[in-house]
């Protein structure tokens, strides 16, 4: 057994799974920043992309490292591949997580007002999604990976939902514009975040698997 | 033009020791087939049973069908024809240190009775042209021997010597294992380039090679082809885990 190299890959898996972590938490944050409008939790999540960007920099350089000194192959080769994927996706979580902040400390500068859309609802779905992708990489379970990728349509159906009923609220209600505006990008930042997630499963199943399950489909290499 | 090998049931033995077990194999005309595994899986001993070299090995011995085209290798054909349609490249280059350049060439054609002088310079050329060795050379093909040539050259010039006699396939065993990383890319390259002529078969302990001039790749273990499937599915996604876990390195 290739110790030093087992040792890379264990350090990669760990490494992906700390920044997972970050990302987890800058959902929790944003979400929390939205339910009490306490603008320190936007503090904390702007504060934490750093660390997030500076993961992700680390990972994709030992990822780097292990393709060009190790030469991997099959399933090792599959799991850094899907890292270096992962990798990119989590990164866009906490972008997201950014962009949520940003309409939060928009919707605090102005009295509060009542939308009839479920926020802290959906983003706990999303938080979910995140969640067990995450876990399905950390046992390499391509079923839990699966389970994420049917909770997708939720998260899909529930923004468009919030589309509707908050074009009408604009449309009833021209002083409630400005905040409904910003609770309909949250709610496209969090349904990007589940296609994230859903991305993430993806390629869990494609490291565990060798399928690639992408735009609806389960292709096997012939 | 290079042709197919159809390998039946083939088994093979060291006196008592069993060194391959019914081997059923097809390789592909014109293409490059690694054939990888761990040492004394077999892998070296399966492709000298595919010109009739195992046999020269005292109390070896081979049974089953290998129909290289349409000849049947453990029929009634000479092994001397045989080797002749099938030629060898070994792990360290073996030329003739006596012999010059042109001599090393055309060794073999004279070995198959072949006079014509004038066409025996037209094939000593074409063969050191196709191992791409003619540029480095033709100045001096008299002059030097095959000895005086650097150890990726020496190889270039037993691949030529094998081209010579026109042979349909090309058979490798490690042929760059003894070799720097430049002399051994440009036996890669020319591996590739050679599959236009002929069917290659290469043996090679580095997964890494196989990867880069394989089209497919068959994995050997005690003695037993385990898969044998397109090289980038090998290496990316296996189906057997036996061949998982050797790509890996989990082997063992």
């Amino acid at each position: 057994m290739r110790s030093r190299f087992q040792q890379g890959l264990d350090e990669l898996k760990e490494k992906l799974l700390r920044m997972g972590g970050l990302a987890e938490q800058a959902i929790d944050r944003a979400t929390e920043a939205y339910r009490t409008r306490d603008p320190k939790y936007c503090q904390m999540v702007l504060t934490g992309e750093n660390a997030i960007n500076e993961a992700e920099r680390e990972i994709d350089e030992l990822a780097l490292d292990l393709l060009a000194m190790q030469q991997p192959m099959a399933i090792d080769l599959r799991f850094i591949l899907a890292v270096v994927k992962i990798n990119a996706d989590l990164e866009r979580v906490g972008d997201q997580a950014v962009n949520i902040t940003q309409r939060v400390l928009d919707l605090i500068s102005e009295p509060p007002i009542d939308l009839p859309v479920d926020i802290p609802k959906m983003a706990d779905a999303v938080s979910t999604m995140v969640q067990r992708a995450l876990e399905s990489f950390l046992d390499g379970k391509a079923e839990v990976a699966e389970a994420v990728l049917q909770m997708d349509g939720i998260v899909d159906r529930m923004k468009d939902e919030a589309f509707v009923v908050l074009v009408q609220r604009m449309h009833d209600d021209p002083a409630s514009v400005r905040a409904a505006l910003d609770v309909l990008l949250i709610a496209r930042n969090l349904e990007r975040i589940a296609d994230h997630a859903t991305n993430i499963a993806e390629d869990v199943i494609f490291w565990v698997r060798g399928a690639d399950v992408r735009h609806g489909g389960a292709h096997f290499r012939e | 033009m290079g042709v197919g090998i159809e390998v039946k049931g083939l088994n093979a033995w060291y006196g008592k020791n069993q060194s391959l077990r019914e081997i059923d194999m097809s390789v592909p005309a014109n293409h490059v087939t690694a054939v990888i595994g761990p040492s004394g899986c077999g892998k070296s001993t399966f492709v000298r049973c595919l010109n009739r070299m195992h046999e020269t090995i005292p109390e070896a011995r081979a049974e089953g069908t290998v129909k290289v085209g349409e000849m049947e290798v453990y029929g009634d054909t000479d092994p001397v024809e045989v080797r002749r349609r099938i030629g060898m490249v070994f792990q360290k280059p073996n030329p003739f240190p006596t012999m010059s350049i042109y001599g090393n060439v055309a060794a073999g054609l004279k070995l198959n009775g072949f006079r014509n002088r004038k066409q025996m310079d037209e094939l000593v050329e074409r063969s050191l042209k196709l191992a791409a060795l003619w540029e480095e050379v033709k100045d001096h093909l008299h002059k030097k021997s095959g000895a005086s040539l650097s150890g990726g050259q020496q190889q270039r010039l037993c691949i030529a010597r094998a081209l010579a006699v026109e042979p349909e396939v090309l058979l490798m065993d490690e042929p760059a294992s003894a070799l720097d990383p430049i002399s051994t890319s440009k036996i890669e390259e020319l591996i590739f380039q050679l599959k236009q002529h002929y069917t290659v078969v290469i043996v090679t302990h580095n997964m890494q090679q196989a990867a880069r001039v394989a089209e497919l790749t068959g994995f050997f273990l005690m003695g037993s082809l385990i898969e044998l499937d397109k090289t980038e599915k090998i290496f990316t996604n296996p189906a057997d885990k036996r061949t998982e876990d050797y790509v890996t390195g989990r082997f063992g």
